[in-house]
Parts: structure tokens; C-alpha cells; sequence
């Protein structure tokens, strides 16, 4: 029995498998509508996540499965205080598969150690969120047609934005792929991401504050937002964060065939003028979400 | 100064000059009832200075705890007054129970009755993570 924790708890090899997996879905997904018949996915959620709850629950009724969990700690039994310990023992009992979010890091990690059905972790505080990270693999393989030969440039949080990191950990297995940190000094990338990943694996990086220099040469843009609340002051905020947003102008030195990835939700910094751009294939991203964990349940449950 | 031998129990040895005493705290040895000498700075041609640990009892020991203090510290076993045993540490891959994660949003702040683990992912530099939130140990 397996559960997902960590994207790396996955190889490239199992990870191209589940790629390809989700391709046939969506180009066939009648085929697939009632694979998952007579199973139950429980999604426990401890804290609010309307996107990542609602693309558990789409893929299991997709795949003709049900669902049951709670959408918030205080509607669950953890309020009269207990363990997730005992709660992944319990749910074993009721569901098929276990769909966790939680604020603490490392939360499902302990629910794997104790439910006797397989643990996806949708998401632990700032820690992991392996199936954002599939997703951004699903849509780089469709949208470029490689998970290789790329020049991936992050932008905007690149210090606390554990979506980055993710990506990072799980691009870098790829052959010939090269990074372009853009981002204001006070949210570079932090130093242990380039050693323990970067550095360690060889891989060439460039930092850099500035996205139109960037822009000509970038193969993928994964934006993400620049929030008031990791800055020291105010004035520094200020000063910076128009940098960060996305516009029609910025994207004058871009590729042709790039595409622009944000893992949502977003604020203000992608301008609503890029929606329309063919480059932009965030909301498609979300779509692909829904499918790469359709490939992922079929997985876990080893339904084939 | 003299410490009278021992006849049946542990000698921890070679300990890094000041890291007896957190051998001896994280160790338990506080707990024991039987006699327990802490020698410091004691003179030694290997370093320069070292510390030791005698305990006059055969119980068990955690390696590991010895392995992340101070691997360079020997552990001889004597029985009848004669060293039987005499065992080197190594830094030990994992540490269950040893220390515990200070990082305030683990789950391990909150969640009674599991085991602290951390992993050694750096042997050159000795750095341990938290195998649950993978925070650094401190």
C-alpha cells in the first residue's frame, strides 16, 4: 500500500506513469466513470481549502466514486481533542482513501503511519503539497510536451511559497532544466533550496529581480503572489510589489510558445488583460488538477 | 583527584571536553540510583582534554544518543573489574526520542504519544531533520 507525502516519494519513472495515466482520462473520461464504483474517499480537511477539497471530491465523482470528511477542524472530531492518530484509524474503517489537509507540518505523514488505506497529503501548513506539484507537472508535460530542456523562471514569493520549492525538488530530476529566480531580496529563494537541491544536483540557476530581463529567455513563468505580510515595512511593499505583477507590457520580450503557470489563487499579480492570452494556462492548470488526481486515486487504490 | 574503579557497569570515554554532562542529562543518568561519576577536563593524550562517564551499573545504553553527542567517545563494558566490551560510535542515522522538534508548527507539538524521529541528512556537517515538518535539529 502506498500513500503520497512527499512529491519525491515518487520516482520520475512512477511520476511519467501517472502523466500519461491522466492523459487517457482526460482523453477519454468515459471510460473511467465507473472505476471507482463502491469506493469512498475521505477527505479530511482541518483548515479551509475550497479548491484543493473540491478537486478531491470532482475527481472521485468523476471516477464514480463517493466522498464523505469535514472541511474544517472545528466540524470534526479533532475540536473535542483528538489524535490523527486515532482519527486515521477510525476513517480506515469508513473510506477507501484519505485525502488530508492540515495546518501542522507533517500531519499526514502520521496518518499514513496510522490509517490502514492509502494517505494523499493535500496540503500540510508550508510544508508539502505533493498534488499541487503533479499538477504543475501534468501541465508543463501538455503544455510543452517535455518535462525537459526547460528554462523555468519563479517569480514573486520565492522564500515562503512552498509550491516553488516543490516544483523545484521535483523539476530537478529532469534532464537539462535551468531555473530563473525572480524576486525582490527580501523573498529570494531560501539558501537550503539551493544547496540541498540546486547546487547539490548541479543544476544552473540565475537570480534576479527583475521579470522583463528575465522574460526573453523563459520557456515556462510561474508566478506567484508577493503578500504584504512577509515584508518589514511597509514602504519596501510598496516599492516593489508593482514589479511583481504580470501585464500585457511585461510579457512584450516573451516567447511565443511560453506558457504562464500560477498554482491560484490569485490576487492581483497576473493583470486580468493576460486571461486572454494564449500563453496563460492557469486556469487550465486548475483543470488538470482535477485529472492528476483522478490518475492519482486510480493509483493508490491500484485500480487499473 | 580519584574516582574508584568499577566492577560491574560502563565506562563512556574519550567524551569531548564539556560534553559530559549533556551526555548525562540526555542519557538519563540522573534517573539511576546507582553511583555515576562525571570527570571533567581530565588530561588525555588523544584530545588534549576529555570528559568520562562512569556508571557503576550494566544497563542499557543508547548509542545513538552517544553517536549524536559525541561520536569520537568510546563505550567499555567491564565486568569483574576487566573490560570486556569496548564498542566505537558512529553518528547514527536516526535519533528516536533523543531530542525534540523545536519547529512550532510541527505536528509533533500537538500530537501526544509519537515518536520524535530525525534523520541525518548531512553526515559531514552532522545536520539531523525532523523526519515530520523537516525542520533542522537545534
Amino acid at each position: 500500500m502506498r500513500s503520497l507525502i512527499d512529491i519525491l516519494d515518487f520516482s520520475v519513472e512512477e511520476i511519467d506513469v501517472l502523466i500519461a495515466a491522466a492523459d487517457k482520462i482526460i482523453e477519454n473520461p468515459a471510460e473511467y466513470a465507473e472505476k471507482c464504483r463502491g469506493k469512498k474517499l475521505a477527505t479530511l480537511f482541518y483548515e479551509p481549502s475550497t479548491r484543493t477539497r473540491l478537486s478531491f471530491e470532482a475527481a472521485m465523482m468523476e471516477l464514480g466514486g463517493n466522498v464523505i470528511g469535514f472541511s474544517e477542524a472545528a466540524s470534526s472530531s479533532a475540536a473535542k481533542g483528538e489524535s490523527i492518530a486515532d482519527t486515521a484509524r477510525i476513517i480506515s474503517c469508513y473510506a477507501d482513501i484519505i485525502a488530508m489537509r492540515h495546518p501542522k507540518e507533517g500531519a499526514p505523514l502520521i496518518a499514513a503511519k496510522y490509517a490502514s488505506i492509502p494517505v494523499i497529503n493535500a496540503g500540510d501548513g508550508g510544508h508539502n503539497h505533493p498534488t499541487q506539484t503533479l499538477t504543475d507537472l501534468l501541465t508543463i508535460a501538455r503544455e510543452k510536451k517535455r518535462l525537459s530542456s526547460l528554462t523555468v523562471g519563479l517569480c514573486g514569493d520565492l522564500k515562503f511559497g512552498r509550491t516553488v520549492h516543490s516544483l523545484i525538488c521535483a523539476m530537478a530530476r529532469y534532464s537539462d532544466v535551468k531555473f530563473v529566480l525572480i524576486s525582490p531580496d527580501e523573498l529570494k529563494l531560501p539558501s537550503y533550496v539551493k544547496k540541498d537541491v540546486l547546487k547539490k544536483n548541479n543544476i544552473p540557476y540565475l537570480q534576479t529581480a527583475s521579470l522583463e530581463e528575465a522574460m526573453p529567455e523563459l520557456d515556462i513563468l510561474y508566478m506567484t503572489r508577493v503578500q504584504r505580510e512577509r515584508f518589514f515595512n511597509e514602504e519596501d511593499y510598496l516599492r516593489l510589489k508593482d514589479s511583481y505583477i504580470l501585464d500585457k507590457n511585461k510579457l512584450a520580450g516573451a516567447k511565443d510558445d511560453l506558457i504562464i503557470m500560477h498554482p491560484l489563487p490569485r490576487v492581483n499579480e497576473i493583470d486580468p488583460s493576460v486571461d486572454d492570452d494564449p500563453r496563460a494556462c492557469y486556469f487550465r492548470q486548475a483543470n488538470y488538477g482535477k485529472y492528476i488526481r483522478m490518475a492519482l486515486i486510480l493509483k493508490l487504490l491500484e485500480i487499473s | 583527584m580519584k574516582i574508584d574503579s568499577i566492577s560491574n557497569g560502563i565506562v563512556i570515554d574519550h567524551i569531548t571536553a564539556g560534553r559530559g554532562m549533556m551526555l548525562y542529562e540526555l542519557l538519563g543518568l540522573d534517573k539511576l540510583d546507582c553511583s555515576v561519576a562525571i570527570i571533567k577536563n581530565v588530561t588525555s593524550g588523544k584530545l588534549s582534554k576529555k570528559d568520562i562517564i562512569k556508571i557503576d551499573a550494566d544497563i542499557p545504553i543508547n548509542f545513538d544518543v552517544i553517536g549524536y553527542v559525541d561520536p569520537g567517545a568510546t563505550v567499555n563494558v567491564i565486568k569483574n573489574e576487566q573490560i570486556v566490551e569496548k564498542r566505537t560510535i558512529d553518528i547514527p542515522e536516526k535519533l528516536t526520542n533523543v531530542i525534540t522538534c523545536k519547529n512550532p508548527r510541527c505536528i509533533t507539538t500537538v500530537e501526544h504519544g509519537i515518536d520524535q524521529i530525525f534523520k541525518l541528512v548531512d553526515r559531514e556537517n552532522k545536520i539531523y531533520r525532523c523526519i515530520y515538518c523537516e525542520a533542522k535539529a537545534k
